[in-house]
């Protein structure tokens, strides 16, 4: 097929010409071409009747879209900082200089670009990579060159060496969720069975008595969420499953879509057969893409069952079905109105509230929007009982919590624990010793040092959506929260002026500290434009992108003292580091042709 | 009815509102000034300058989205709430490359008017200096990117009023910028008119009229003779006659 008709086949095989659709189509044409040409902007403008500034900007909102060719191999190397611990950096130089690339320019014969991009949720497994959206696991110096002979070979990804694909699930402790890897205690339509041997009001009763919260971090009851949008005052209602899972260092909602599928369809079946929902999506992350084939076999197999599609279980006015959406490259969109502004085709910008989305949410109608570890623990609370739940866990956090372990560490992956678990007790089971500290829910989390290590898994106490990453005592952890400075200005979606620019001058000043220029004045700088972001942000992600700075500030001062420069000033350039272009030119390299080193 | 069903203090000061007001609305209706760039009530409230930020109980919210609640107490003009905005500014300044004593909107130009109002006097932050093309295709208007400050005004006027959809927001973080429906990119080759709504809207100095440079004179300017918390917003005060262009 020609391009052209390669973008025609993609835009026709569209069954309407609903905005809703763009994205979708988007992912598809960069998939097949590596960028989205002009040509197919065009088109698709005319298509779906949109402006074609409109497409050009949801093309620049998401990062794994482009409108220049990438080539053949596209690839992206995860940059988070785990995967820099494990010493993807070095990695990055080998396969740049291999291949003979920069990082972030297409290779002149239009082959291969090479580029990092946001935490892949491979951290238990790194350094990974993705290639043409798969996902490469264990990155060593032998795998980087084997890739790089492949690439000059022009060898089809399909012909890779499958071991380079697999992905392990590394469960290390199951508890409520997780205990029934055999599924026999609650099997495969267990939860809609119980819901149509009582009631929806009933059922709605049951998940409010287990007091289950949101797993996303946040902690918004379930039941009660549900129940608002059950009461809203509409004819349409969508159930919406949050599996845009970008905090860096977790990779809980992975594990469960690969091995636990069935079991989340089954709770966002039940949502909507309690709140009178007939269409779902699940919005998958575009790092996760290679589940997209095994989810959509999962709910086949459920319409074949009777578990999803019109008549569910043979009852009449049970109507349910769910599409996956893909997301591409964006990590506010996990942010739950921006997930929904996304899942309607566009940029994804965090929505004004209220209304909130159970009143207001996907196409303005009431949204349940939960995360995927939510829906798994609602199906198993339908068919198990409230109290099976409320038996582990703390009263104000009952039930389990899924962590995704990673960093210093000798047995990362997952690990399911009653909430109220120390973090004392973490470590010791993943096997972390000379721990210095660890960063707990992410970027957007908390910095907590060793002497802390009493301090429990809670929404009362440390809450988490996930992500626990350990640092040893020879881990700089200045390098960490630098790598979230530029981590939350690369992410900021640029709608408000904190985020968009406090994010920006924060991540210089972090730069001028790890560079050793940072005075006191830096310090006092770096508080008030935190706390600035903090109070005026306008969305989540905004208000908890200093987290790490402030955390650093505050409880880490002699680490800060350390990189500090002695004078009382240092201006915000380098007057010497400004001087290379000039040296460049002139190949000089002389302590003459430097400022500031002559002594 | 009484007070406390349908009022809310504004610095103390009752302020009445009808169901489905935000703080911005029955602070505008009232005649009290809570500073802002993005809010025009002529539109969607859009939340994104959070210049127009005002503390409810200890908790920041942007007064233009917020709604408005019987027996709310809001803080409009405490030291924290004042240095915060006068922070905001400060970072709208330093993001793109405004420089007022050789703009053609200065003394009608919102972000000025405002800077001025809060306290500003320098932009302390390091500058960006970002480098962005002046698009002067167009016959009768230019935009000088240099100046936008995202407030989207015109991407609004032109959908809502318009119906020409001229104008619209690319990229993300502190690469978002704004960008014109045509084939080029230019304005030139948009459908975009003089007589647009969307050419009326800009709170600085972005979109600019052609042919009629500093007819005005600078000093004789609408916030020059009076704070913007005197006389409002600059659209406000555009007839559409070119010779009112800035209040004059």
């Amino acid at each position: 097929m020609t391009q052209d008709e390669i973008i025609q086949s993609i835009i026709a095989a569209t069954g309407n010409t609903d905005r809703s659709l763009l994205l979708q189509i988007l992912i598809q044409i960069q998939q097949r071409l590596s960028y989205i040409p002009g040509d197919a902007i065009t088109q698709l403008a005319a298509r779906l009747q949109l402006p074609e500034a409109d497409i050009r900007g949801v093309i620049g909102f998401y990062s794994f879209l482009q409108e220049q060719a990438r080539g053949d191999y596209d690839i992206l190397l995860s940059d988070s900082i785990t995967d820099h611990m494990l010493g993807s950096r070095r990695l990055l130089q080998q396969l740049c200089e291999t291949l003979g690339v920069q990082a972030g320019v297409p290779r002149a014969d239009g082959r291969v670009t090479v580029d990092t991009t946001a935490c892949t949720g491979i951290c238990d497994q790194g350094p990974a990579l993705l290639v043409n959206g798969q996902v490469v696991s264990q990155l060593d110096a032998e795998r980087i060159e084997h890739i790089c002979k492949l690439i000059e070979s022009a060898t089809d990804t399909a012909q890779w060496p499958a071991k380079f694909f697999q992905i392990s699930d590394n469960i290390r402790r199951r508890d409520l969720l997780l205990a029934d890897e055999t599924a026999t205690a609650s099997p495969a339509g267990s939860a809609l069975h119980a819901l149509l041997g009582s009631d929806a009001d009933a059922m709605l009763a049951v998940i409010e008595q287990s007091d289950l919260r949101g797993r996303g971090g946040a902690g918004f009851y379930t039941g009660k969420k549900w129940r608002y949008c059950k009461q809203a005052n509409a004819a349409t209602r969508y159930v919406v499953c949050n599996a845009d899972e970008g905090e860096p260092g977790t990779f809980k909602d992975r594990v469960l879509l690969n091995r636990y599928a069935d079991s989340v369809f089954e709770g966002m079946t039940l949502c909507a057969g309690v709140i009178g929902a007939r269409q779902g999506y699940l919005y998958l992350r575009g790092e996760y893409r290679y589940l997209l084939e095994p989810l959509q076999r999962v709910l086949q197999q459920r319409r074949d069952n009777g578990l999803l599609g019109a008549r569910i279980l043979g009852q009449d006015g049970f109507d349910f079905d769910i599409d996956i959406h893909l997301g591409a490259g964006a990590y506010i969109c996990g942010e739950e109105s921006s997930l929904i502004e996304s899942l309607e085709g566009k940029r994804g910008i965090p929505r004004n509230r209220p209304p909130f989305p159970v009143t207001h949410g996907y196409r303005n109608r009431p949204t349940v929007v939960n995360n995927v570890e939510t829906f798994m623990a609602a199906a198993k609370i339908a068919a198990l009982g409230a109290d099976w739940f409320r038996h582990a866990g703390t009263p104000e956090s009952t039930g389990t919590k899924l962590l995704s372990i990673s960093g210093d560490c000798a047995r990362p992956g997952i690990y399911e624990y009653p909430f109220g678990v120390t973090i004392k007790q973490v470590l010791d089971d993943c096997g972390a010793t000379d721990t210095q500290a660890v960063q707990i829910a992410g970027a957007a989390g908390t910095t907590l040092p060793l002497a802390n290590a009493g301090r429990r898994i809670a929404f009362e106490d440390v809450s988490t959506g996930g992500s626990f990453m350990i640092f040893n005592q020879d881990r700089p952890l200045v390098d960490m929260v630098q790598n979230f400075a530029h981590f939350f200005f690369h992410e900021s979606c640029g709608f408000c002026t904190p985020c968009r620019v406090g994010g920006a001058l924060l991540k210089d000043l972090i730069d001028k500290l790890v560079n050793g220029h940072a005075t006191q004045y830096d310090i006092a700088e770096m508080k008030q434009i935190s706390t600035l972001m903090q109070q005026a942000s306008h969305c989540g992600l905004g208000s908890t992108a200093p987290n790490p700075v402030l955390d650093l500030l505050h409880r880490f001062p002699q680490l800060v003292a350390d990189r500090l420069a002695h004078s009382g000033y240092e201006p915000a350039f380098d007057l010497d580091a400004a001087l290379q272009d000039a040296r460049d030119i002139s190949g000089r390299d002389d302590p003459g042709a430097h400022i500031g080193r002559h002594s | 009815m009484s007070e406390t069903q349908n009022t809310f203090r504004l610095d103390g000061i009752a302020i009445e509102f009808s169901a489905g007001d935000t703080l911005m609305d029955a602070a505008l209706r009232a005649g009290a000034y809570i500073p802002h760039l993005c809010h025009n009530p002529e539109f969607t409230p859009h939340g994104s300058c959070r210049v127009c930020l005002v503390d409810i109980g200890g908790r920041q919210v942007s007064a233009c989205t917020q709604p408005a609640a019987a027996g709310l107490e809001v803080d409009n003009s405490s030291d924290t709430i004042v240095t915060a905005r006068r922070h905001l500014l400060q970072m709208l300044f330093v993001e793109g490359n405004h420089v007022c004593p050789g703009c053609e909107k200065s003394g009608a130009c919102q972000l000025q008017a405002v800077a001025y109002y809060t306290g500003m006097l320098a932009p302390h932050y390091t500058h960006f200096f970002p480098r962005r093309a002046v698009d002067a295709s167009h016959p009768d208007t230019a935009i000088d990117f240099n100046r936008c400050i995202l407030c989207e005004l015109c991407v609004r006027a032109s959908h809502d009023i318009d119906h020409k959809d001229v104008f619209s927001i690319g990229g993300r973080g502190l690469r978002s910028h704004l960008t014109i429906n045509s084939s080029s990119g230019k304005l030139g080759d948009s459908t975009f008119a003089v007589t647009d709504k969307a050419a009326r809207v800009c709170p600085v100095g972005a979109i600019l009229p052609k042919h009629r440079g500093y007819k005005q004179p600078i000093g004789e300017r609408l916030y020059d003779r009076q704070p913007i918390n005197i006389v409002g917003d600059v659209a406000a005060h555009k007839s559409g006659d070119p010779g009112d262009e800035y209040g004059g």
